[in-house]
Parts: C-alpha cells; sequence; structure tokens
C-alpha cells in the first residue's frame, strides 16, 4: 500500500518501473503468428520486426526509402547467366537474362539471443524441477549467426508444413524452390517420425548455396530487381535449426511452447513475456550486434531534431511492453493520462487532437500543445481503391459505353467529400494507381487524372453535369436503364459492418443517387465476399493495398492482366486485362529507376486512368501523436524495426503522469452524502408505518 | 434422489450428442474447409495449393459426414465430424485450428473472467434483494413508483452506454481507478473495481424488477395476511416467510449460471482490456476456428447440464414439497 | 400501390390478431371485467394511449406506397419508389441531409471547415448548414425567438387539432363521456400532449434538425422515429415466435413429466446450452448465403434488409423461449402439487381442462412479466449483437444500430450527445410505456389481486 502515495491509482500497470526506459505500447488482437516464416501483417511485423533481422533494412531518416545492409556486411553483388548458365555482362537486355544470382554477405561475430535452444542437451530432457512457464528459466545459450542459418529460413519458407503465405510466389523466383518443397512432401510421407530440423537439413535446395561461414548465394528466376526488397522483410530473417529442434519438444509443444509462440533471433529485442490475452514484454537483447543510431539523415529529419542521438548504441530503450487493448475509447482515454506513449488519431477523436490555422495548415490543439505531446503526418503508401470487376456485364469490360458508365460513376464519386467525412481530411484524392513516395508518382498538374479533374490552381472536380452526359452517351438517359424502364441498379459487394459502415454506404448510395443510379448493397461475410472475387461474380467493391516495398512494380502489378484474381489467381481484384498495359508493365518491371522508367509507367497510368478500372480512391494520411517523452518517433512506412530508434525520458514521463492523474475523491463524498439523505425519508416513513401497525 | 441424480447423469450423453451434432451442421453450413483454410492463410498470395495442403495437415480434407469411398463402418468414422468429436466425450479438446492446446488456453483463460463475474453475481444479487425489498417494503407509495422509474431507467440504457461513462468518469475524471488492464493475483483488485461496479449498476434495473415480482407474488398469498393479523410487523414478515420462500425461483435463476460463469462477458472483456474467456467463443467464430468452437460449445452445454442438475437438487433442499423421481 | 415487405405481413397480422382478440374479448363479461378496471387504472390507460401511438407510427411505417419522388435537379423520377406513408409524411425531415454532424437546432455545422468566402478569403470556421436555420440571416440573434414562436405555433395547432378530435369524439361516442372510468380524462391528456408534441415537431422539423443531425448529415429524429418499427417488430414479432413454444412446452414438461419431460427437457438443454450468439451468428450468415445465391428474390436494398430482420427475430425467438419454457415447467412442478389442482385432479376435470383451468392462469404473471422484461430486453440486446455485426442490417434504422455507432460519438471531443440520447429516450418512453402497461394487465388479470 506504501506504493501508492507516489503513484497514481488509476496506474495500469504493476510493476513501478518509473526510472526505466520502458516503451509502453498495445496491440488490439492477438498477432496470429510470430514465426517470421508465417507471419504477413502489421501488428506481427510490429513485434517480430524487433526481434528477428533480415539481411537488409531501410535506412530510418532517409527519403526516398533507401536499403542499408543489416546482418549483411555490405549490399549484395548481382550477376546474371543466360540459359545455358555462362555469366552475362550487366548491361545484357532483358530477354537473355535467365538467371541473377546474388552473392550474400553476412556481418562476423552477430549472436543470436540467449536462448535454451542452443543448449543442445536441453532438446530431449528437461530438467524436472521446471515448471513449464519461462522457457527463460531454462539454461541459457547462444551460438553465432552463420550463412546455415539464413539458408534453413529459405528452407523453412518452402516447407509444406511451414504454409508460409509467400511460399507461392517465391517458387515462381527462387531456384529449386518448388523441388525442394515437393521432396519434403514426399519424405514425410516416407518417414513420418522424422523430426522437421533434420528433415529439412537432409535435402539441398538447388538455388541456394552457402559458400563459407559468412557468404552465400541465392538464384532466382530471370531478372527480379525487387528481390532484395524481399530480402529486408522478416521472411528471410536467419533461424537456428536448434529452435525447430527444441520446440519440437512434446512437452512443450503441450504448454503452447512453440516457435510461433517465443521466437529466436538477432535483433535488438527478445520476447520475454508472451500472454497475447494480456500483455507481451520485449526486453533488450544482451547478445544484441553493435548497431548504431544513424548520423544522416535527410533536412527534415535534422530539422526535427532527429540526429541527437547520433551515434549511440542502439537500442536505446530495455523494455517494451505492449497491453492489451480492444477498444479505440480506452486507449485514447490511456493515452491521454500518459499511460500508453503514442498514439494514432482516429476519426472520432480527431478534433479533439487536430487543428487547422487559418491558412490551413494543420496542427495540434492548444490543449495538446499544453501536454507537449507531438504530431507526426505522413501519406501512407497505400491506396483505398473502388474496383470494378471488369468480367461484368454491365460495369465492366472494354467498350466506348462501359468506359462511360465507369467515368461518369468516377467523377459523381466525390472522395474529396469522403476524405473530409470519413477521414477528417486526412487522405490524398489518388490520380492513379501510384501513392506519393513511390517512384513513378507525379505531383500537381501533370500528375492529375484528366477523366476526373480538371486544374484550376489546384484540383477541380469535373461538374455533375459532365457525368450526366457520358451516363446519356453510355446509354442510360437520366440514369434510365433502357432494358427495364428503370434506374439503372448496381449492386456493391461489401464485407463492410462495423459500427462506421452505415454511415458509409449511405453515403455511397448518395453518391450513385446523383445521376439517379440505384446502387444495393450486398452485405456479406468475409467468405462469401472473398470467394465472389475469386470467382469474379462481385460488381463493385472497395479494397485497399498497402505496399510491400517501395517500387512502382508493387502496385502496377494490381492491373496487369496475368495477376488477374479470377482468372489467374493472382491480386488483380478488378481482372483488368490491357495488352498495351500488360506490355508496357513487363518491360518496366525490371527496370532501373530512370527517366525512361517513369515515361512508360505515366503511359500506363494514362492507360488505366481512361479505362477506369478502379476509382482511384485515396491515399490515406497517417497522423500519429506522441507524448514529450517519447523521442526520435519519425514516419518511415516502410521500416518495421522502428522501435530500436525510440528514446524515452522517463523522468519527464513520471511528472506528466503524476499531474494528470490526480485523484478526485470528493464527488464520492458527495454520492454518499446524496445516498444518506435519500435514505433519510426512507427511514422516516418506515419509522412512520411501524408506529402505525403498532398502534 | 440418487437414482435421479444417476439417470440425469446418463441423460448427459444424448444431449452432448445433439448439441455437437448441431454445432457441426452450423459451423459447415456457413464455412466450408476451404474458407477456414482460407482465413488462416491471411489474404495475400494464397494458392489452391497452399488450401490443400492445410486442409490435408488438419484433418479437414476429409468429408464432413459421409465418406463414400471407404467401406463399413470406415464410412461413418473417416469423416471430419468423426474424427474431431470423438475426442470430446474424454475432454480431450486437442489442438486449435491455428495450432494451440485449447485445455491449456482455456485453463490460463478462466480465471481472469471468474474474477470479475463471481463478485459481479454476488454483489449483483445482494444489491437486487435488497433493492426489491425495499421496493416492496414501500409498496404504492411515491417512492415505489420513484424506485421503478429509476429500475426502467436502467434498464432502458445500453450496456455499453454503462461502461464508456464508468470509464470516462471514474477512470478518467476521477481517476480514481485504471481505466483498462489486468493484472493476475491481488494486483487484480484495483483493475475489477470498475468492471464489478459497473456490472451491478448495470444489472439493478431488470434484476431489481425480477426480483419484485418474485416477492409480490409471495407477499399476495393468504399465509402473509394471516401472519401480518397475528401481528408480526411488516418487516418480520418480509424477511421471515417472503424472502425465504421466495428462494425457489431465485435458485433457479442463480444456479444455474453459477458453472457458466467462468465463460466471462464479451462486452465487459473486450472493453476493459481483461485477458478472460469471453471472446474466446467469438473471435473463434469470426477467425473460424472449428476446434475451438466445438469445444467450447461442448464444455459449456456440459457445464449448463450440471448447472440443471444442480438447480433440481437445490429445490428438494429449499422445498420438501417438491420430490425428485 | 401497395407493396409489402415481410415484417409488413407480420406487423399487420400481429395489428389484426390484437383486434380481433379485443373484440372478441369485449363479448365476453367475464373478459371485459379486467379491460374495464385496466381503463379504471389512471397509469393504464396513459401508458396504453402511448404503447397505441407507438404502434400507429409502426403500423403508418409498414404501409408503402409508391411515390413518385422529386429529383435533386427539380424534374419528378419517372420511376416510382415504394416508400412508407410515414416516410411521405416526414419527407421535409427525410430529405434534408447535411454534410455531417450537426448539434440539435444548430445553424452551423459541428466542426470547423476551410471555406472560401465571396471575397475570395479562406477561412478556417464553422460553416452554414445547408437546412437547419438556413431560413434565418441573423441566425446568432433571431434564432432564440424564431425557435419559442414556432413552438408556441405547433403548440396551438396541437392544442386546436384536440379540441377538434374531442368534438368529433362526442360528436360518434357520447357515452364514453358518461362513463365513470377514471383512465378516461387521463387518456385525453395524454393525447393532448402527444398532439402538443406532434405539433411542434411538424412545425419546427422542416426549419431545424431538432435532434441534431449524424456522421453523413442525416436527421437524427427521422432516424430515430423510423427505428420505432424495428423495435416493435423485433419486441412484437420476436414474443410472438417464443410465447406459444415456451407457454406450451412448459406447461406440458411440468404437467405430465414422464418422457414429456424428458424430450421436452432435452429439447431446451440442447438449444439453450449452444450459445445463443452461434445460433444467431449461423442464421444471419445462412440468409447471406441464400441471399447471394438467389439475387433476383432480393433486387432492393429494403428487401434484402427485411429478410435479415424477419430472420433475426425468428432466430431470437427460437433462442429466447427456452429461459420462459423452463421456469414455467419448474412452476408447474410447483402447482401440481397444489390442494386445489389435486383436487381437480380427484374430481376427473379432464387434464387440458385442468392445464387451461388452474395452472396457466397461476403461472401468467410469469409469463407477462418475462414478456416486458424480454421486449425491452430484445430492444437493447439487438444493440449488442451489432457490436458483434450480427444484429439488424446496417442500413435498417434501429435503436440497436443509433447505440451501436454512438459508442464511437462518445470519444469524440466535444461529445456527440444527441444519437444517443435520441435512441435512449423513445427506447425508453416505449420501454417504460410498455412496463407500466403490464404491470396495469397483471393487477388486473392476476385472480388473486382482486379485491
Amino acid at each position: 500500500m506504501a506504493a501508492c502515495t507516489d503513484r497514481a491509482l488509476n496506474n495500469p500497470y504493476v510493476e513501478g518501473e518509473g526510472e526505466e526506459k520502458v516503451i509502453y505500447s498495445s496491440f488490439s488482437e492477438r498477432p496470429k503468428h510470430l514465426d517470421p516464416a508465417k507471419a504477413y501483417s502489421s501488428n506481427e511485423y510490429a513485434i517480430i520486426a524487433q526481434i528477428y533481422e533480415p539481411l537488409f533494412q531501410y535506412h530510418y531518416l532517409k527519403r526516398p526509402y533507401q536499403l542499408e545492409p543489416l546482418l549483411a556486411a555490405a549490399m549484395p553483388t548481382v550477376s546474371y547467366f543466360d540459359k545455358h548458365n555462362n555469366p552475362l555482362p550487366n548491361t545484357a537486355p532483358d530477354v537473355d537474362i535467365a538467371y541473377s544470382e546474388y552473392l550474400l554477405s553476412i556481418k562476423a561475430g552477430t549472436k543470436f539471443q540467449p536462448h535454451p535452444s542452443f543448449n543442445i542437451k536441453r532438446h530431449d530432457d528437461l530438467p524436472s524441477d521446471w515448471d513449464a512457464v519461462s522457457i527463460y528459466d531454462l539454461p541459457l545459450g547462444t551460438r553465432e549467426l552463420i550463412a546455415d542459418d539464413f539458408i534453413y529460413q529459405i528452407k523453412r519458407l518452402a516447407d509444406p508444413a511451414t504454409q508460409s503465405p509467400i511460399a507461392g510466389l517465391m517458387a515462381n523466383y527462387i531456384i529449386g524452390f518448388n523441388d525442394f518443397s515437393k521432396k519434403q512432401t514426399a519424405l514425410k510421407r516416407q518417414f513420418p517420425t522424422l523430426r522437421k530440423a533434420q528433415r529439412l537439413q537432409s535435402e539441398k535446395m538447388f538455388g541456394v548455396k552457402k559458400i563459407d561461414d559468412h557468404h552465400f548465394s541465392i538464384r532466382v528466376k530471370g531478372k527480379y530487381p525487387q528481390f532484395i526488397n524481399w530480402l529486408a522483410m522478416p521472411f528471410f530473417a536467419p533461424m537456428p535449426w536448434e529452435a525447430d529442434e527444441f520446440y519440437s519438444n512434446p512437452l512443450l509443444a503441450s504448454k503452447n511452447i512453440s516457435l510461433d509462440w517465443y521466437p529466436v533471433g538477432t535483433g535488438p529485442y527478445f520476447l520475454a513475456e508472451n500472454n497475447p490475452n494480456r500483455r507481451m514484454v520485449l526486453l533488450k537483447n544482451q547478445n544484441f550486434h553493435d548497431e548504431y543510431y544513424p548520423i544522416e539523415g535527410d533536412q527534415a529529419a535534422s530539422a526535427q531534431g532527429l540526429l541527437k542521438d547520433a551515434g549511440k548504441k542502439l537500442p536505446l530503450t530495455d523494455k517494451v511492453i505492449f497491453s492489451l487493448e480492444k477498444e479505440s475509447i480506452p486507449y485514447w482515454n490511456k493515452f491521454l493520462q500518459g499511460y500508453y506513449d503514442a498514439s494514432g488519431i482516429s476519426s472520432d477523436s480527431f478534433d479533439q487532437a487536430v487543428s487547422f490555422s487559418a491558412d490551413g495548415d494543420i496542427g495540434l490543439t492548444t490543449n495538446m500543445i499544453e501536454r507537449g505531446i507531438g504530431l507526426q503526418t505522413a501519406v501512407t503508401t497505400s491506396s483505398y481503391y473502388f474496383g470494378f470487376n471488369m468480367l461484368n456485364e454491365v460495369v465492366g469490360g472494354y467498350s466506348d459505353k462501359a468506359k462511360k458508365l465507369r467515368q461518369a460513376i468516377s467523377i459523381v464519386m466525390d472522395y474529396e467529400e469522403y476524405i473530409s467525412i470519413f477521414q477528417n481530411g486526412r487522405g490524398v484524392p489518388a490520380q492513379g494507381i501510384i501513392p506519393p513516395g513511390i517512384f513513378g508518382y507525379i505531383e500537381g498538374e501533370l500528375g492529375i487524372n484528366p477523366v476526373v479533374y480538371t486544374w484550376d490552381e489546384g484540383l477541380v472536380r469535373r461538374p455533375i453535369g459532365q457525368a450526366k452526359r457520358l451516363l446519356a452517351e453510355a446509354g442510360y438517359q437520366k440514369g434510365i436503364d433502357p432494358a427495364t424502364g428503370k434506374p439503372l441498379v448496381l449492386y456493391f459487394d461489401t464485407m463492410d459492418s462495423g459500427p462506421d459502415s452505415k454511415s458509409r454506404l449511405n453515403w455511397l448510395r448518395k453518391q450513385f443517387n446523383k445521376i439517379n443510379i440505384q446502387l444495393v448493397i450486398r452485405g456479406t461475410d468475409y467468405n462469401r465476399f472473398q470467394e465472389k472475387m475469386r470467382s469474379g461474380s462481385a460488381q463493385m467493391f472497395m479494397w485497399g493495398w498497402n505496399a510491400d516495398y517501395p517500387d512502382p512494380e508493387n502496385f502496377l502489378f494490381l492491373l496487369y492482366g496475368k495477376n488477374a484474381k479470377s482468372i489467374y489467381g493472382g491480386e488483380n481484384a478488378a481482372n483488368y486485362q490491357n495488352v498495351q498495359f500488360d506490355a508496357l508493365f513487363e518491360q518496366m518491371s525490371t527496370m532501373a529507376n530512370t527517366p525512361e522508367r517513369q515515361l512508360i509507367i505515366s503511359k500506363m497510368v494514362a492507360i488505366a486512368q481512361q479505362d477506369a478500372p478502379w476509382l482511384w480512391g485515396f491515399h490515406p494520411k497517417a497522423f500519429s501523436l506522441h507524448h514529450g517523452w517519447y523521442k526520435n518517433a519519425y514516419p518511415n512506412l516502410m521500416a518495421n524495426n522502428k522501435t530500436k530508434y525510440i528514446n524515452i525520458d522517463p523522468k519527464l514521463r513520471q511528472i506528466y503522469q503524476n499531474k494528470w492523474n490526480k485523484p478526485t475523491y470528493w464527488p464520492l463524498l458527495l454520492a454518499m452524502l446524496i445516498a444518506a439523505c435519500l435514505l433519510l425519508p426512507a427511514y422516516i416513513i418506515y419509522r412512520r408505518i411501524e408506529r402505525a401497525t403498532a398502534l | 434422489m440418487i437414482n435421479y441424480i444417476i439417470r440425469r447423469l446418463f441423460y448427459v450423453v444424448p444431449v452432448l450428442l445433439g448439441v455437437n451434432i448441431l454445432t457441426f451442421v452450423l459451423f459447415f453450413v456457413v464455412n466450408t474447409p476451404d474458407d477456414m483454410a482460407r482465413m488462416q492463410l491471411g489474404d495475400k498470395h494464397v494458392t489452391q495449393e497452399a488450401v490443400d495442403n492445410w486442409k490435408q495437415q488438419r484433418g479437414y480434407h476429409l468429408p464432413l459426414l459421409w465418406n463414400e469411398q471407404e467401406e463399413g463402418l470406415q464410412k461413418a468414422s473417416n469423416t471430419i465430424f468423426f474424427k474431431k468429436s470423438v475426442g470430446l466425450f474424454v475432454f480431450d479438446l486437442g489442438i486449435s485450428d491455428n495450432g494451440r492446446d485449447i485445455v491449456a488456453d482455456i485453463t490460463q483463460r478462466m480465471w481472469p473472467s471468474l474474477a470479475i463475474a463471481i463478485p459481479s453475481l454476488i454483489f449483483g444479487v445482494l444489491a437486487n434483494i435488497t433493492f426489491a425489498l425495499l421496493l416492496i417494503f414501500y409498496r404504492s407509495s411515491v417512492l415505489e413508483f420513484a424506485g421503478l422509474f429509476l429500475c426502467i431507467t436502467l434498464m432502458s440504457i445500453s450496456g455499453l452506454f454503462y461502461i464508456i461513462a464508468g470509464q470516462y468518469f471514474i477512470g478518467k475524471l476521477l481517476a480514481l481507478t485504471p481505466i483498462s488492464g489486468y493484472a493476475p493475483g491481488i494486483d487484480a483488485f484495483k483493475f475489477i473495481l470498475l468492471p464489478v461496479f459497473i456490472g451491478v449498476v448495470g444489472g439493478l434495473g431488470s434484476g431489481a424488477r425480477w426480483y419484485r415480482t418474485l416477492f409480490l407474488e409471495e407477499a399476495a398469498k393468504d399465509y402473509v395476511r394471516t401472519a401480518k393479523a397475528k401481528g408480526l410487523s411488516d418487516l418480520q414478515v418480509l424477511f421471515r416467510h417472503v424472502l425465504k420462500n421466495t428462494m425457489i425461483p431465485i435458485l433457479t435463476g442463480i444456479v444455474v449460471i453459477l458453472p457458466l460463469l467462468f465463460m466471462g462477458s464479451l462486452i465487459t472483456e473486450s472493453f476493459f482490456g481483461i485477458p478472460g474467456l469471453g471472446s474466446y467463443t467469438i473471435d473463434a467464430i469470426s477467425s473460424q476456428d472449428f476446434a475451438i468452437v466445438r469445444s467450447m460449445v461442448f464444455l459449456g452445454s456440459f457445464l449448463y447440464i450440471i448447472g440443471l442438475l444442480m438447480t433440481d437438487i437445490s429445490y428438494t433442499l429449499v422445498d420438501p414439497r417438491v420430490r425428485l423421481d | 400501390m401497395l407493396t409489402l415487405l415481410w415484417t409488413d405481413i407480420a406487423i399487420f397480422g400481429l395489428v389484426i390478431g390484437a383486434v380481433v382478440a379485443v373484440w372478441r374479448s369485449s363479448k365476453k363479461e367475464h373478459l371485459r371485467r379486467p379491460w374495464a378496471k385496466i381503463f379504471n387504472n389512471r397509469m393504464g390507460v396513459v401508458s396504453l394511449t402511448i404503447v397505441l401511438f407507438f404502434l400507429l407510427v409502426g403500423v403508418l411505417d409498414s404501409v408503402r406506397l409508391q411515390h413518385y419522388e422529386k429529383l435533386p435537379d427539380g424534374d419528378y423520377s419517372e420511376h416510382a419508389k415504394a416508400l412508407s406513408v410515414l416516410d411521405i409524411i416526414l419527407t421535409p425531415i427525410r430529405l434534408q441531409v447535411e454534410k455531417t454532424y450537426s448539434e440539435p437546432f444548430a445553424h452551423t455545422a459541428y466542426a470547423k471547415e476551410m471555406n472560401v468566402d465571396e471575397a475570395g478569403v479562406t477561412q478556417w470556421l464553422y460553416p452554414r448548414l445547408l437546412y437547419g436555420g438556413a431560413h434565418l440571416n441573423n441566425p446568432k440573434s433571431d434564432k432564440q425567438a424564431d425557435i419559442l414562436l414556432k413552438i408556441g405555433k405547433g403548440l396551438a395547432h396541437g392544442l386546436l387539432a384536440w379540441l377538434g378530435f374531442i368534438f368529433l369524439l362526442r360528436l360518434t361516442k357520447r357515452n364514453l363521456f358518461k362513463t365513470k372510468l377514471k383512465g378516461v380524462n387521463s387518456g385525453l391528456l395524454t393525447l393532448l400532449v402527444i398532439f402538443c408534441v406532434v405539433g411542434m415537431i411538424a412545425s419546427l422539423g422542416s426549419f431545424y434538425h431538432i435532434l441534431g443531425t449524424d456522421k453523413v448529415g442525416e436527421d437524427v429524429l427521422y432516424q430515430a422515429i423510423k427505428s420505432i418499427r424495428t423495435g416493435l417488430v423485433i419486441g412484437g414479432l420476436t414474443t410472438i415466435v417464443m410465447l406459444p413454444i415456451a407457454i406450451g412446452l412448459g406447461l406440458m414438461a411440468g404437467f405430465f413429466r414422464g418422457w414429456v419431460d424428458d424430450v421436452i427437457q432435452y429439447l431446451y438443454t440442447t438449444l439453450s446450452s449452444i450459445p445463443g450468439v452461434l445460433l444467431i451468428a449461423a442464421a444471419i450468415l445462412m440468409a447471406q448465403v441464400y441471399m447471394a445465391n438467389n439475387p433476383a428474390l432480393f433486387t432492393t436494398l429494403e428487401d434484402r434488409a427485411d429478410m435479415r430482420l424477419l430472420l433475426l427475430c425468428f432466430i431470437l425467438g427460437i433462442t429466447s423461449w427456452t429461459g420462459l419454457c423452463r421456469l414455467l415447467r419448474a412452476e408447474t412442478l410447483k402447482i401440481r402439487e397444489m390442494d386445489y389442482v389435486v383436487a381437480a385432479c380427484a374430481l376427473g376435470v379432464g387434464r387440458f381442462q385442468l392445464l387451461k383451468r388452474h395452472v396457466l392462469p397461476n403461472v401468467m404473471h410469469l409469463v407477462m412479466i418475462t414478456i416486458v422484461l424480454d421486449f425491452s430486453g430484445l430492444v437493447l440486446a439487438e444493440a449488442v449483437l451489432s457490436y458483434i455485426n450480427i444484429g439488424v442490417d446496417p442500413s435498417t434504422y434501429s435503436w440497436g444500430n443509433m447505440i451501436n455507432t454512438s459508442r464511437l460519438e462518445m470519444a469524440r471531443e466535444p461529445i456527440v450527445w444527441w444519437s444517443l440520447t435520441a435512441a435512449f429516450v423513445f427506447m425508453f418512453t416505449l420501454v417504460l410505456a410498455a412496463n407500466l402497461f403490464a404491470d396495469a394487465v397483471r393487477d388486473a388479470f392476476d385472480p388473486r389481486y382482486i379485491e
């Protein structure tokens, strides 16, 4: 009870971590996977990217995004080969290149985090006095990182038992990947008792070769410059075989202790506590290799004072606590109380946090400024779009009629209003498929979508009259469908059913009503929606795409004909197919970022704008708030391992927390007083009745 | 009595079988094994091969209820239904579809749920009975009408509102308790204060009204009039006779929910960040994890039946007129 | 031209059934007496009037006509749209849609916005609303007086209409005023209040948003009024589905015991031990699958939403009968042992006669209170179901949807309180009226309360 005197009553944390450098963060649902071969969503990356490290990372403070070595000793050297395995010069034309080989080198002396799996003798027998609560109670060990660990992880990606989400994609690129996974299936059937680590190590993958302990090479089909971006994702983080071996112990499996639960990495932190129903705790990894805070950054970064910690050894904090917080309201309130260090801004708390100055600049409200809160904004490298199914009879197809219908809809769908209502203005209306910050994006007048906008010292949406004219030209005079004599009925397929969806769907209907088209919303569940998309029976839908890596190929491939979802099972959900576009895409995808590439991209974007398979929607802007004691926050949309750069001023936090959380007792006393007052007449009546009955 | 209990225990088996079949049918009418696989594998870059592979490994590649390709008994046994149901009857809940041991998960998550549910129930029933007794006591006075009005007001407010308002006033404005969070052991105290308080207040309206009806029912009986005529005071009648005789319906209400308490409450737990079982079933339904859904439904129905049995036994204890045979 | 949705048919069925029941019971003396007692109870009449008014709104909202609507550019649509009578009455409120949130009686939006005035100066200010208070040139100084004037006008109209109504009533039903029933005056006074409220809404509605607007600028009052029908359907239809099953099976199980008891217990144990959420989710998803496979049957949004509502009622009915059934069984077990039942049995009274005459009346109070508790519980449960996305269709107006949306609005600062308040006030009125009415009915019908 003594602790209560100096700590606020409403402090949601139990341990007194006053002086320690701890980051308080949260998660809203249990991450499905912590195995780097399986994890593929941002909430999973928020944790595992701090634990597992791939070969390369994106520079924290430089824009445009730039890769730099992380576990690698240097950037890779790429050499090209023709069909007959003869080396080719780097200038060889794309068509001749049959294979590219990436030669990769690893920093010497890197060690894994302390982990019981490196105690080989613990693999079979665990000490009998161990209570199976924390694996860190077992004797720990470590080992130096070698090339085999990377190769082992690539084998794990290929292993059908792992079910890696990128296995299908990588099978198209890495030589021998597919054969390896087939062989593993056969092996597993033949020797069902064979343990995973032994099974994977017993075979070789043809395209992946170990040269020595610190060098290895990967061979991919054709020329695939984006491959290096994949190498910077946690999928390609090294994995020691001992980990698989250790976790195959049946006792651990029955206690739900697995590699998917307790990672084994080389990163700045390790997962010390994992209770995804309550909290997950990362602790500083004592074996972390020497990495220092960047000493250079772009202008914006140095202007914001982000270079103060330059040259300090990373990580800058000792502990990260992620607490479970499912609902946004408690999260926001706890952020304001100082119990979370950083927060996004939901559309509902926007007006409380952000205000615009008279000339439209974004700033914080005075309340926020008084609290010492800082704001970061960035346009995300993602797109939220409204797609037409190009296979549909009414809205799809490439005839003039269908094109005009889509163009008319493009004009009436007022995305500026959408952004202002549902995003509080946090978004940029998209002009084409490529978001700002990705090569190929053109700003200003040259970049506008001429189908929907004109330029008059800024974007101006074309008037409704033009949409009506286009609609009439498409054969729907005043929106009447000649086939039925009634207003044209279009269908919108969605699995959207949250509390906000009602207003969103109402808004959508309102947009179509402007040109007298009736929009029928076909709400359905996740399964049915996905199935409709796969079978191509949807008519219109909303979807989003988040960049995997900062290359225009990662966006343009969403419209590439051979990725059509209901034909080839790819990611082209609109099933858009345009021969000219496809040819340009194939040409563009292997090019470096040169002016010629820009020219091709502009051509592709213009073709797609005319065909209008999507209403390009908008690119959301990410706003985030952080308290004064939370330093070095900088929006970097590609890097996932940002936690190690963050610095905390625990003293300042303590002061603020105590200031903001002074308990107020008087309403409690007042409530008791009122209750007493209410009970008094009750007592008096009671006495009267008692007396009356006594008579 | 003993015979009755034994008969009831045998009776558990068909109920559980029925529950199991119904759950199975409901689940697979809506989801196919393919859907489950896609849900688990995620959105991006999923191939049919990966889906088939997933089903093969989890045993969802078999036919649902009837395997045409097998011989004899195998036709029924080599199916998803049979393979997934047998273990349940010996309480081997198995591994969830995302690879976690279900029993371990449940035992870990039931304690926080109980930490909220038990105090809420105890204080809730106490508050409800007190309030209802007061209402009876002041029958046909302004106070009764005000109390009823309060009851109905409390009833007409959505549960979500209580939680949001409670967090706002007590956690944020007054800074008396944490807004949300949980800690095991004795530290849990400060975290459960607010949810328990909100649970009691939120249930007061309908609870007190319900108990009031029961009391009124009893108070209208002849013996109460007789007792009053004999000269017992209202208070004595109320406590000695009315309260005691109303125990049967009160017990029916309480005992049957006792075993289910550990299932937790979905909304309370999600708003307060309590690591309980409340959202376990819902999450499993939305992530289409059949293994968890069937285990939880099975467990729930088992406990429910135990609750019913306990109710019946408690009848005989409270009211000797009821015979179990 | 009339178009009917499935729930419309159900509502009409319900209303016609109720009317027939009242008419038939008015012919029988022993049933007329309790009704006279209700009309003698002030509270009973007041609450009945309110419930009937809600019912009237619900019925008005269920009569759908083909309506030719004015298009935004001034033409009339060539295609008729099915609108309910209520929609047509509320046309000004329905169509005056702002851009986003605005407070009750506001003339400006709730949040500041970038605005360019005629002189070309960009400003960050609260923009004027399109409709709310748009008729005022100088809203800051004139608004209060204008509102008061309109309220006065509305009250006056309400009073006049009420006087007219009384006059008509006197002409047609002379003997009504001669009775000594205490309730008649209270009923008429309640009507006066209702008339005045309607009058005020009518005179203010087309100039202001009385209860503000929601996120996409729709009038909250309109939403709350439209939700009445949904609330009635969910509460009423579900009860109708659940009641016969619960009473029939509950009494039979408790009375006959033996294998009948076993079968019924088996049924309700099995059903109630499956979480209701699973049943509801499965039913809703099945409905969606069915709709996806038969798109021709559900061409409009209304059809789809209606189907979902109907299904929700059925499934809620199926999940909620078990509680009452268990209770009735326990009570019947008790009553069966009572002397008068044993005596009647010994006298050779038929079993069903026994159930009808002696057991049923003695459990009616349980049924009544369960109905009322369930009715309000169901209206509230709908909000929780919406929370996990298995409630009514998101496009359906319902108090549950309003409450669920307001969960996020509560966290706004300044707080958006009007949606929640509107839903609460409407729901509260209905639930309170239903509760008080049920009390009156119980007092009147329960044989033991006759003094």
